[in-house]
């Protein structure tokens, strides 16, 4: 069932995919959460639903050829500002004493 | 503690690397009550779970190894789903934070499994190579790196624990559905006490904030006013809270826009001009000049705690995150400073718009 009406900003992906690269593992298929790869001819995949891209980076560290890549990250606001208020990267800061509630 | 007086714990197990405790599949009622808790964030130290091997019913070398974090509500999901299924469960350290957080993290990751696998001696206790991990664990963990640094193969299983059953049946083959996260009303109504939790006390100082100063105006400081304009602007102001916190993620598939906090800011908008009415008839005796003041902060205060539900979200990018922030933050700050200038205005001139 699609998921009615849940659909993010689109054009920002920072996910690539080089096709040269791609050996068809499928491995990329597996781990996206949001079907945003799909097979395509001549045995590799492609980018078939960019904008469902979450940036979590799970299809780039499971390609075992190198052929993706993302700036990933947590799509979180308030990691986000926390980052900008400590001069870090977006960081659920919430997570790290052990204590505190998880915003993810 | 000692296994024995660990609830869930039954028993052990006895492998080529010693006794193994054994983990109950059924949940108590104090299971959920902890789970429960820690929605609202209450009794947060005690929610993990001791890092190592763990059997279910009667595995032997040849059983499933299936691997999760140590946040107790993760292993919770896992075990009790696997009734009547003899399968080793692998708990990594992942400091008590659920795997796709610390998937996020690399704390459920390459180097924490491998030194796991290693650390328990898995390879004495099964005879197989094969580990089972969530696939949301994907996003910290490189199968390929793993198996040439532990010997282990990676099979990335469903999306969901209560689909595990299904999938090693189906000889560990997952349909499309299983391998898709979604982000249901059930879902979204789970997350909603950590929001209010997070914001609450910031907007409760607020609140009362605001009933002290609804006494102020062109007379002077009257208590009266505390009840008839103070007390009303702090309900406004939780109104507006609970619009971002509550409301936007329960009815965010039919909020309009795709950014967070333009759907806030269209809540905190409805839940003002709804309130108002129902306190002060439209447009009411405090005058236009202030509903228009209440619609700006309220709109704001909403857009922004929308906007921060966006980490509770399942399909957000920090792309598109920082993209609606470049243009929200400054909204907001701007609506907040004109909203209290049209208050500061409609309460000291009297003018009622």
């Amino acid at each position: 069932m699609p998921v009615f009406g849940l659909k993010y900003i689109r054009g920002v992906t920072t996910l690539q995919l080089d096709t040269n690269a791609c050996t068809g593992c499928g491995m990329c298929l597996t781990v996206c959460p949001h079907a945003v790869l799909a097979p395509a001819c001549c045995g590799k995949v492609a980018i078939a639903n960019r904008d469902a891209c979450m940036e979590c980076g799970a299809c780039a560290r499971n390609c075992p050829v190198g052929a993706l890549s993302v700036q990933a990250g947590v799509g979180c606001a308030a990691a986000i500002i926390q980052g900008a208020l400590r001069g870090t990267e977006p960081t659920c800061g919430c997570c790290d004493d052990g204590k505190g509630t998880s915003c993810c | 503690m000692k296994n024995a007086d660990i609830p869930w714990i039954e028993g052990t197990v006895g492998t080529p690397v010693g006794d193994v405790p054994r983990v109950r599949t059924s949940l108590t009622s104090r299971d959920c009550l902890g789970a429960l808790a820690r929605r609202w964030t209450l009794g947060r130290s005690s929610f993990t779970v001791a890092p190592g091997l763990y059997a279910v019913g009667v595995p032997s070398a040849e059983s499933v190894v299936l691997v999760t974090a140590n946040y107790k509500m993760s292993f919770d999901r896992l075990r009790r789903e696997l009734t009547g299924i003899d399968a080793w469960i692998l708990v990594l350290d992942t400091k008590g934070i659920n795997i796709w957080c610390a998937a996020g993290k690399g704390t459920f990751g390459t180097d924490e499994l491998v030194h796991r696998v290693k650390a328990v001696g898995l390879e004495q206790v099964v005879t197989h190579r094969k580990l089972i991990l969530p696939q949301l664990g994907a996003p910290g963990v490189s199968a390929h790196e793993v198996r040439k640094r532990s010997g282990f193969h990676v099979v990335y299983g469903p999306v969901r624990a209560a689909d595990l059953p299904r999938f090693l049946s189906a000889g560990m083959k997952a349909d499309p559905e299983m391998r898709r996260v979604r982000f249901g009303l059930a879902d979204r109504a789970a997350v909603v006490p950590v929001e209010i939790v997070q914001g609450g006390g910031h907007v409760l100082l607020i609140a009362a904030a605001f009933t002290l100063l609804g006494g102020l105006g062109p007379d002077g400081y009257r208590l009266d006013r505390v009840l008839s304009v103070g007390i009303p602007d702090a309900l406004l102001v939780l109104g507006a809270f609970l619009g971002g916190a509550v409301l936007t993620p329960l009815l965010l598939p039919f909020l309009p826009g795709r950014p967070f906090a333009w759907k806030g800011m269209c809540t905190g908008l409805f839940v003002v001009l709804v309130l108002w009415a129902a306190l002060h008839g439209l447009p009411g005796t405090p005058g236009p000049l202030a509903l228009a003041a209440w619609l700006a902060m309220g709109a704001a205060l909403a857009s922004f705690v929308a906007m921060n539900f966006t980490g509770a979200s399942t399909y957000t990018s920090l792309s598109g995150v920082r993209k609606e922030m470049r243009y929200a933050v400054p909204a907001q700050a701007v609506a907040v400073v004109v909203g209290l200038a049209l208050l500061a205005v409609a309460r000291f001139t009297g003018i009622h718009g």
